[in-house]
């Protein structure tokens, strides 16, 4: 039983803090303290529980897609917003949602998490459904190894009660090993094998074989047949769907076809399938994963990229043809202090063009990297602000591409507000 | 004329290579090609044919699995690769490779995996996880910069020779100041970052010894490494 208490002084503090400007930590820090209980008490009284979304690379697209998607489907869908991706984070939008009563108006949560904080969660609310997108690279000063990683998920896909959706191309996850224990019904999503070259994974970064991972598809399969354009062939149930797409990026697409596997789970044979892919076709990128922003009327596209996996698919889903590219590399705690892993990336597709502008903390490190793969660097300056402006100023007429890391992106993004509208983040 | 031929040998890139070290490859092959060599990489995985004729040999971290996966392997060309040494042909190996150069590895149930033996040192698995950026102090080599994840504490005998004092950060052990080892032209390690971009001089270090062993002197070239110099001071001033 809730404390009767703890959510009008909940929403007292998230008041406060949002009148200072400040962010979810200090509400959601505040009922963790007083009321340990709140959030798993809240979860699990939904109707159609908890779909966790967890996996190295593509958690926030994802979670927007499907959050899309139910909603077509007519639930009503908690979700927590992107950039609190941990449990502090979903208690203190729960405390905004909920009724003075404690009561949330709510069929089902999509919760995205990372690994380290699943594991947390899953401590006090067993997920229904989870969708396990992939292992990479990614942090290792604070996983380690990317084997602890796919543990991690092994637990959240043990501890989930209704279905299990992983990616089947994925050589960590589609294993009998990973799949041991595991008691609900397991469903796949996955690519061709002609698309496979596109979608490396973590042991092809060096090595281009990617192809040998593949399996063949299982029944109740969500797969990416084609891709031609924003065009794409999406197949399941023997059946093959074309459809139009506003999402960019080969490994947007892949999320997406993620979130149908979901979508179709949860719903089964309730399941609007018009509604579900009229929905699909509309759904836009989640901020920084592609997203564009119009400066001066020109594009301005940010690609958030967090790891070497991320990073070079980033690089191969969109072509520096025609674009003035910016990278900016911070090694603050949230973006991992290693640099290292930029010695991973594969950076061919800038050599034609070259980078306009080189910004972060690591800026000479980024600019070092591209020197070793004798790339034209415009200018370098570790200071975002400025070089933000120098690189505006001298490509007026250009559609721009900024790839980033995450606190360079909240920095980038907070600047560019000033020139333009840009989505808050809540 | 002719370019000079230089051999790499990179070990055991398929199981050992999820900290970034490939830097340390692609720096040796640009600064080579920058000094006026022709550098050649082959690729040594479990069950190759070991080529005798190396003038470097680089090797970089991997995860306690990539470990087992190369152990039996290593010990098989652990005398080739002791041989190579004493001839003075130049390496680097860094983290868990720098591991199984030493005498041991003692994992955490006790288990003794066996190293070739290259450095006196010994290796026990610890319980924290050492990680961070980290400076280092080589005589030799001057201010020594890169980045620590390792979890192994390695304590070098009466016959190793450490790479440098630690100035910020663990290194070895994290008791003991000491970090890395070296013997005759061999350098172990514990750095990432990649090494050798944002530490040339190592780089440098390394080729004019693969040089000078075939074709008895080295000439370098002027290469810029200003940005090098930039980055090396903006990871110095960088928190742990």
């Amino acid at each position: 039983m809730a404390k009767f208490y703890s959510v009008p002084l909940g929403k007292i503090v998230r008041f406060a803090a949002r009148m200072r400007g400040g962010g979810s930590a200090l509400p959601g820090l505040f009922i963790e303290k007083i009321d340990p209980s709140f959030v798993p008490n809240t979860l699990n009284k939904l109707p159609k529980g908890v779909v966790l979304i967890s996996g190295t690379n593509g958690k926030t697209t994802t979670t927007k897609i499907v959050v899309e998607l139910l909603e077509s489907q007519g639930l009503k869908v908690f979700t927590n917003p992107t950039g609190s991706n941990f449990v502090r984070g979903v208690a203190a939008s729960l405390i905004g949602e909920v009724t003075l009563r404690g009561k949330l108006d709510a069929d089902i949560a999509v919760v995205e998490l990372d690994e380290a904080h699943a594991i947390n969660f899953i401590k006090q609310v067993k997920p229904r459904y989870c969708l396990l997108l992939n292992v990479m690279r990614d942090q290792l000063d604070r996983f380690g190894e990317i084997d602890r990683t796919a543990s991690l998920l092994h637990e959240i896909a043990i501890n989930t009660s209704g279905g299990v959706i992983i990616n089947r191309d994925d050589p960590r996850l589609s294993t009998d090993e990973f799949l041991q224990f595991v008691k609900a019904p397991v469903r796949t999503f996955g690519v061709s094998q002609e698309l496979l070259r596109q979608f490396p994974s973590d042991d092809s970064l060096k090595d281009k074989s990617a192809a040998s991972n593949h399996k063949t598809s299982r029944i109740n399969d969500t797969s990416l047949e084609k891709i031609k354009e924003s065009t794409v062939e999406i197949s399941y149930e023997n059946s093959t769907k074309n459809l139009k797409l506003q999402l960019n990026g080969i490994y947007n697409l892949l999320n997406a076809v993620a979130a149908v596997a979901v979508c179709r789970m949860i719903m089964e044979t309730d399941l609007d399938e018009a509604s579900m892919l009229a929905s699909l076709s509309k759904v836009t990128p989640a901020f920084g994963r592609g997203e564009s922003i119009s400066i001066n009327g020109q594009e301005c596209q940010l690609v958030l990229v967090k790891n070497p996996g991320g990073f070079r698919l980033g690089l191969e889903s969109f072509s520096p043809e025609g674009y003035a590219t910016m990278i900016a590399i911070n090694d603050n705690y949230a973006d991992g202090r290693d640099m290292s892993w930029l010695w991973d990336v594969d950076f061919d597709s800038l050599q034609k063009h070259g980078v306009t502008e080189v910004s972060g903390t690591r800026a000479y490190d980024m600019a070092l990297r591209l020197q070793y793969e004798d790339i034209a660097v415009g200018h370098v300056n570790p200071d975002l602000k400025s070089s933000l402006q120098h690189f505006l100023a001298t490509t007026p007429s250009r559609p721009k591409r900024i790839y980033c890391t995450y606190t360079a992106m909240m920095t980038l993004r907070r600047e560019l507000g000033k020139k333009t509208v840009v989505k808050a983040i809540s | 004329m002719t370019k000079k031929n230089i051999v790499i040998l990179h070990l055991y890139p398929k199981d050992m290579n999820i900290y970034g070290d490939h830097g340390n490859v692609l720096v040796l092959k640009k600064r080579l090609m920058w000094h006026g060599y022709e550098p050649q990489i082959i690729e040594y995985n479990p069950g190759d044919v070991f080529p005798d004729d190396v003038d470097i040999i680089l090797g970089g971290g991997g995860q306690d699995s990539g470990q087992d996966m190369i152990q039996l392997d290593l010990i098989k060309i652990g005398q080739h690769i002791k041989r190579l040494a004493e001839n003075n042909v130049p390496m680097l190996v860094i983290c868990g490779m720098y591991q199984l150069f030493g005498k041991f590895f003692k994992t955490q149930d006790g288990t003794i995996i066996r190293g070739i033996g290259l450095f006196d040192s010994e290796t026990i698995a610890g319980s924290d996880r050492m990680i961070g950026n980290i400076t280092v102090q080589s005589e030799q080599f001057g201010d020594i910069v890169g980045y620590e994840n390792h979890s192994g504490q390695t304590y070098l005998g009466v016959g190793a020779t450490p790479l440098g004092q630690v100035t910020k950060g663990s290194g070895n052990n994290g008791q003991d100041g000491t970090e890395g080892a070296i013997y005759k032209n061999v350098i172990g390690s514990y750095l990432h970052g990649s090494l050798l971009p944002k530490n040339p001089k190592i780089a440098d270090w390394i080729i004019e010894r693969a040089a000078t062993n075939r074709y008895g002197s080295f000439t370098p070239l002027k290469i810029d490494d200003s940005v090098a110099l930039l980055a090396r001071q903006h990871a110095i001033k960088r928190p742990r």
